[in-house]
């Protein structure tokens, strides 16, 4: 059973000068490269790339921040100089389709890139995973999650900034196990209150944090396992589970996640 | 033809006072900033969904039923109040009749539509009278701005008491005279059955009474609004038509920041574009904000539906979306005002960010857009915080440290976070993969 294989993420600057344009490029995000929580998802992922022999490359070294934290914050300054490199960078290879786990990185180089120069396709990885399932390359025969109850967590960048709420929970569908719904959810889902630089900044005075908001209606759904696809949402989360003492009962997860572990990569 | 001069008189004066107060408030658009409207079909059918389909508006079933049932009804039975207007300047009585059958079954929607309306507008008005509706309250929610929305509900009530008693007497006054009544009328048939013992001189009374208190509360009403949150009768419409149509998430490029950072990266491009560098970055006065913004701010009716779902007002910051519209739309009015009298030089030493507007508002923001989703006029809030932020950063270096730490590590490293540009494939170090699936 135990008969791991050591894997090698590809890297754009080797494949190209190998002479091979591969068809996907992951962007990973600065999240998903240095978060500790979040180097998880991007490792997960990237297992579940090599078991889908997806012909894909990451930047590495060459990728830089997104600049959407510093566009959102103010700093138009500061994210052109991100977009306009990484434009660059981005061109320089002939990348077309780019899928990434970060929504909020997902938004930007879809709907903000295309202004400077930046056209590409570009997919969260909740909608690369969806079409997988959907053209049954992913198929799920596991009792890992057969006794428990999972919430979806709708990242802002994914669902009302860019419409999806219907990959992630597609995807859940396709996992054995009980699916519950918090009270705000889909188009009404409540902010994580990570966005918009929050995750940067001391918050605002007021009577309570949004992430602890969050939490607490998360954990009202009786679910024990609370799924989300950002790593925003990621952190404040695992935050507000720590905060109400409920880490060894609820357990955060992002999708990605929980279809390796349902895949048994 | 003494009738028909009055109805003449005061439809003019009407005319003439709206048209008074339409130049104020539209004048103050030439202090806005232009941006280009395109798009034309994708903004009828928006308009067509959220305007007149009032789709978003059904976010929230019940009152957003009601509301749309008060929409729709008015839509109706404004073919009747065109129709007064060429009565009272012709001294015809019912001229559409001659519609025919398209006129029986305007008419018989309109009648009964004033009664769902009249029965909502009751519903709205206990709601705010009786009920601690939380989205009613609020700082920005001055006794004034209740009774404005108060005012508008008793000026709709009295309209609907009218119409039904219009049509009612009408009924009445058809039938004392033995002429033929035109047109269908489900509801007022119904009243007019409590009123059949009224002299044929009352009955007279009762229809020119309702008649031209219907017709007059309307040159009110139309001449109050323009002054009230309830603008949002005439504006809501357009503003849908104009409002923004890119995805929530989408923030607009500062095309002069891209003209500087060009210029950085590469110095030969930037001196092939030779529009100048804008007086000011961002927006910290209602003049440097987009017309569109203004437009937002105009067709505001106050519902408070935004900040009943902004995630900052709900935990106790102090910002509301709301009020960022109400603060853009009265400082308009004062600076727009002093523009007006003092020309182009005058300054008052206030600004939006600052006298209406705090920072600590601003910084609240999580960009969450559930503001700008749930609004049922398509007002954007995040865009216009995020052009005063821009002001706050570009002109002013104001960030909060959090944030300016963040700026400075994307700039030295890359990432928001103090780590090594060098170290962003470790993640993927030691990978391995269960072969056996």
């Amino acid at each position: 059973m135990d008969n791991k294989t050591k894997i090698k993420v590809p890297v754009m600057a080797e494949v190209a000068a190998a002479g091979h344009q591969p068809e996907w490029l992951f962007w990973v995000g600065s999240a998903g490269a240095f978060d500790d929580r979040y180097k998880k998802v991007s490792r997960e992922f990237a297992k579940i790339l090599s078991f889908l022999k997806v012909d894909y490359a990451v930047l590495g070294t060459e990728e830089s921040d997104s600049g959407d934290v510093a566009r959102r914050a103010g700093n138009e300054m500061l994210f052109q100089m991100q977009a306009l490199t990484n434009i660059q960078i981005l061109d320089m290879y002939g990348v077309k389709k780019i899928v990434t786990c970060c929504p909020h990185d997902f938004n930007t180089l879809k709907n903000e890139y295309p202004d400077l120069g930046g056209n590409y396709e570009v997919w969260h990885h909740t909608q690369f995973l969806q079409k997988q399932i959907s053209e049954k390359k992913i198929q799920f025969d596991t009792k890992l999650f057969k006794d428990k109850t999972i919430v979806f967590h709708d990242p802002c960048y994914l669902g009302r900034a860019n419409n999806e709420y219907d990959a992630p929970r597609s995807i859940l569908a396709g996992i054995p196990s009980t699916k519950v719904e918090m009270k705000r959810n889909r188009s009404f889902g409540l902010c994580c209150g990570a966005g918009g630089g929050q995750m940067f900044k001391e918050a605002e005075k007021g009577s309570k944090e949004v992430f602890i908001e969050r939490t607490e209606e998360a954990l009202a759904s009786g679910a024990d396992i609370i799924a989300t696809a950002c790593p925003f949402c990621m952190v404040m989360l695992t935050d507000g589970i720590k905060y109400k003492n409920e880490e060894d009962r609820v357990k955060n997860y992002d999708i990605a996640e929980l279809v390796s572990l349902g895949l048994g990569l | 033809m003494l009738k028909q001069l009055f109805f003449a008189a005061t439809l003019l004066i009407t005319l003439a006072v709206f048209a008074f107060t339409m130049r104020k408030l539209f004048a103050n658009f030439r202090f806005t900033r232009w941006i280009p409207l395109d798009n034309i079909t994708t903004r009828l059918r928006v308009t067509l969904e959220v305007a007149i389909g009032q789709t978003k508006i059904f976010r929230h079933p019940v009152m957003g039923f009601l509301h749309a049932m008060v929409f729709w009804g008015f839509l109706v039975i404004l073919a009747g109040s065109i129709e007064m207007v060429i009565d009272g300047l012709f001294g015809t009585e019912r001229i559409l009749g001659i519609l025919g059958p398209v006129y029986d079954v305007v008419i018989a929607l309109g009648d009964v539509f004033a009664v769902i309306i009249l029965l909502s507008i009751l519903v709205f008005l206990s709601r705010r009278l009786f009920l601690k509706v939380k989205r009613f309250y609020g700082p920005e929610m001055k006794a004034v701005s209740k009774a404005d929305a108060n005012l508008a509900l008793a000026f709709i009530l009295l309209l609907m008491v009218t119409l039904l008693g219009m049509n009612t007497f009408y009924l009445l006054n058809s039938a004392a005279n033995n002429h033929e009544v035109i047109g269908f009328y489900p509801a007022s048939i119904l009243i007019a059955a409590f009123f059949t013992d009224l002299s044929p001189e009352t009955v007279h009374f009762w229809h020119e009474f309702n008649w031209w208190g219907h017709i007059l509360l309307i040159f009110v009403f139309a001449n109050i609004l323009p002054y009230s949150k309830h603008f949002h009768v005439f504006m809501s419409v357009p503003n849908v038509f104009v409002s923004r149509i890119s995805p929530l998430g989408y923030a607009e490029n500062m095309e002069s920041i891209t003209r500087e950072v060009k210029m950085m990266l590469d110095p030969q491009t930037a001196f092939a574009t030779s529009a100048e560098a804008p007086a000011k970055f961002g927006v910290s006065d209602a003049t440097d904000v987009s017309w569109v913004h203004y437009m937002n701010a105009l067709s505001c009716t106050e519902c408070g539906r935004c900040t009943a779902v902004c995630p900052a007002n709900i935990t106790g910051k102090l910002l509301s979306p709301r009020k960022i519209m109400m603060d853009l739309r009265a400082r308009m009015k004062e600076k727009g005002e002093g523009l007006r009298r003092k020309g182009a030089h005058f300054e008052d030493g206030k600004s939006l960010i600052g006298n209406y507007i705090s920072e600590e508002e601003l910084w609240a923001c999580t960009m969450c857009n559930a503001c700008a989703q749930e609004c049922p006029v398509n007002i954007h809030q995040p865009s216009l915080i995020l052009d005063m932020r821009r002001y706050l950063v570009l002109e002013k270096s104001a960030a909060p440290a959090g944030l300016n730490n963040a700026f400075t590590n994307i700039e030295n490293n890359g990432a928001p976070w103090q780590f090594s540009p060098q170290d962003r494939m470790k993640w993927a170090e030691d990978l391995f993969i269960n072969q056996t699936v």
